[in-house]
């Protein structure tokens, strides 16, 4: 047998020596890390698998189960494709950041104690930060940090929760949760984070938009797919996911028809699929955590293929608003087939990736009887088509011809979404292989005649509508604008919490300054330089006058007195004199 | 000399006859998905989805619904200036 090392040290050490390859290699190398992790997975038998004994703890970093590893196989994929998509890029900083990235994601996935997956979870932060720092504008400065105190937030939650969980179980163990006390709904609150759940999920339709054009295909595989991995493994068939899960697929549509900027629809529609998976996850049955994870599997490659053919389209022309694009089928047409792969793909077109998997989360949804959920899942599945199946390729390669003639997308582009855009038909087309590596047994057969007849028919009325209302003038023109969501009470909220800090500490640092600075320390000052001078001079005046000196005399000897004492140039004697004086008052007060 | 304009190379949806056709093509499939849904044997998990043509029109409904939503009610509520948060 292979001797095999943790899938994340691959990719992190790996990455970390990005740097050090020059030339043409490196794209090779580049290309070789996620291959070389890939032959080492396959090589790992099912099981637990480094045990490393830390404190009194012991840490495992290899929890190899159906679950993880399809997780596993499926980031490793999407680092090779990702990778090959940024091979023109010439920043170390991205493909370091991108491959620790990767590795940490397959740290959580095979994390089999609590505490290295919260490490890695962590890594996952502080990796993909610079993914979005790399583009090095002012809008993905400012984004960045709102991206990392958002997940600081979420972090010490989780954190908090985990403390809290492994002081009741006394176990590091990462296995089954459930919702039941304080520790287990910090955790739970943590994960949702991470998730993208409805008011938790401005960081991601703020951030990814402000990513690099190949950052952002790392970004959405992992960080949402990980916390999703994490909701399967701890919460599975926890009610409150399904209804999360139903809000999260209904709400982002609104938002994805009016917003302008399309990789932010991309973003919407992100969370929209995560939803689907989250519902999936909190039904709990075998064929919705089945589907939650194939759809996983299928949403990493087409969410990232359409990141790549809007990814590629704001790479030749610089421009990602509907309202600046238009028309680019005519020069882009490689890339314009990809982007409709992708947008039938994640519309659940029969015979698209989609189809295969968004299906048995919404047949598990009805096999429970539950109504208003699949209303909910029905009318999201209607609605992603409507702004990602329809909106992003017609407002990007169609529409009104914007003028542009860019060239087709580099060959390194077109490979990565050629790739995808393969793998999304083959799925939907034969999903016997895809369906064998589930954790539980399949037993769904996504094609039937009325499953694909309602589909279509879904789908194709869908489009209609969207036709109808574009040619009557009422479907939303693009605006410049921005739409205000959650992230309105951090961004404000955090600007009145500035100002009121500012007012109410730095008016309080003045109030102090003026009052010890320059009034007690200056009066205290004055005090005692000038308070024995005037002491000595009240005792020494009338003495000096019984002795007869007045007018000038008078004068001079004040004069002289002052300079002595200011100076503290008193004649011996005097001195002497004073002492004994303070000393006698001393002795009589005690 | 000819302009530019002529010069330039015409494209598939350059030709409206094309765009004519796509259309023709999309509408008389959606007659032909009516049509095919009054043969399909259904063995629906709730009622309404044996009722006749219930995802078309559902499909239809929705997406109506879901932009007249986002146009007229979230967009008044939450469209700011471009610079809102500078």
């Amino acid at each position: 047998m292979i001797s095999t090392v943790p899938p994340a040290f691959i990719f992190i050490i790996g990455g970390l020596l990005v740097p050090f390859i020059k030339g043409r290699w490196k794209s090779a190398y580049l290309l070789l890390i996620p291959v070389i992790g890939f032959i080492n997975l396959i090589s790992i038998p099912e099981g637990t698998h480094w045990v490393v004994r830390f404190l009194d703890w012991e840490l495992v970093f290899g929890k190899i189960d159906r679950l993880s590893l399809l997780f596993g196989y499926i980031f490793h994929l999407i680092s090779f494709i990702a990778l090959l998509y940024a091979l023109h890029v010439k920043d170390d900083l991205q493909h370091v950041a991108g491959l620790v990235y990767a590795g940490s994601a397959l740290g959580v996935v095979f994390a089999g104690d609590i505490f290295s997956f919260f490490v890695f979870w962590e890594m996952l932060t502080v990796s993909s930060i610079f993914l979005i720092w790399a583009r090095r504008t002012r809008a993905a400065q400012a984004a960045g940090f709102r991206y990392l105190l958002v997940h600081a937030a979420g972090g010490l939650c989780l954190l908090a929760g985990i403390v809290l969980y492994v002081n009741q179980t006394g176990s590091l163990e990462f296995g089954y949760i459930g919702l039941n006390g304080l520790a287990t709904y910090l955790i739970f609150f943590g994960f949702g984070l991470n998730c993208a759940w409805p008011i938790l999920h401005p960081w991601l339709t703020d951030a990814y938009p402000e990513a690099t054009i190949t950052g952002v295909i790392f970004m959405s595989a992992f960080t949402t797919k990980c916390a999703v991995y994490a909701l399967a493994r701890a919460f599975p068939g926890t009610e409150a996911l399904i209804w999360i899960g139903a809000i999260m697929t209904g709400f982002p549509i609104f938002y994805a028809v009016i917003e302008n900027d399309l990789r932010r629809v991309l973003a919407y529609s992100l969370i929209n699929q995560v939803g689907f998976m989250v519902c999936g996850i909190g039904i709990g049955t075998a064929l919705a955590i089945n589907g939650a994870v194939a759809h996983v599997f299928n949403d990493v490659l087409f969410k990232a293929l359409l990141f790549m053919s809007m990814g590629a389209v704001m790479y030749r022309t610089g421009k990602i608003n509907g309202t600046a694009l238009g028309g680019l089928y005519r020069t882009m047409p490689f890339t314009c087939i990809c982007c409709m792969v992708g947008a039938a793909s994640i519309s659940a077109f029969p015979l698209f990736s989609g189809f295969v998997s968004k299906s048995m989360v919404m047949d598990a949804a009805a096999g429970g009887h539950m109504r208003i959920i699949w209303f909910i899942l029905l009318f999201a599945s209607a609605g992603v088509f409507h702004h990602a199946g329809i909106k992003i390729p017609f407002f990007a390669f169609f529409g009104h011809d914007s003028g542009m003639r860019p060239k087709e997308a580099p060959l390194n582009m077109l490979l990565a979404m050629g790739i995808a855009a393969f793998l999304c038909i083959f799925i939907g087309s034969f999903p016997g292989p895809l369906y064998s590596l589930l954790p539980y047994p399949v037993d769904y057969v996504p094609y039937t005649a009325p499953h694909v007849v309602g589909q279509t028919q879904l789908l194709f009325f869908s489009a209609l509508a969207f036709s109808l209302l574009l040619l009557s003038g009422i479907y939303p023109g693009e605006q410049r604008c921005v739409n205000l969501d959650s992230d309105w009470f951090y961004r404000k909220g955090g600007r009145l919490f500035y100002y009121v800090i500012d007012k109410v500490f730095n008016s309080l640092t003045r109030a102090s300054e003026r009052t010890f600075v320059g009034g007690v320390a200056g009066y205290l000052g004055r005090v005692s330089r000038d308070g024995p001078t005037r002491v000595a001079l009240l005792g020494l005046v009338p003495a000096w006058m019984i002795g007869g000196k007045t007018g000038g005399k008078l004068e001079l000897k004040k004069i002289s007195l002052r300079g002595a004492l200011q100076t503290g140039t008193l004649p011996v004697g005097i001195s002497a004199a004073v002492a004994t004086v303070f000393l006698i008052v001393v002795f009589l007060l005690m | 000399m000819k302009e530019e304009g002529q010069n330039e190379k015409k494209y598939l949806f350059d030709n409206p006859r094309n765009v004519n056709r796509l259309l023709g093509c999309f509408f008389s499939s959606l007659g032909v998905l009516l049509i095919i849904d009054l043969f399909v044997h259904k063995h629906p998990h709730f009622p309404w989805e044996g009722w006749l043509e219930f995802y078309a029109t559902y499909g239809f409904v929705a997406c109506v619904a879901l932009v007249l939503a986002a146009k007229y009610i979230l967009r008044p509520i939450m469209k700011r200036r471009e610079d809102y948060y500078d």
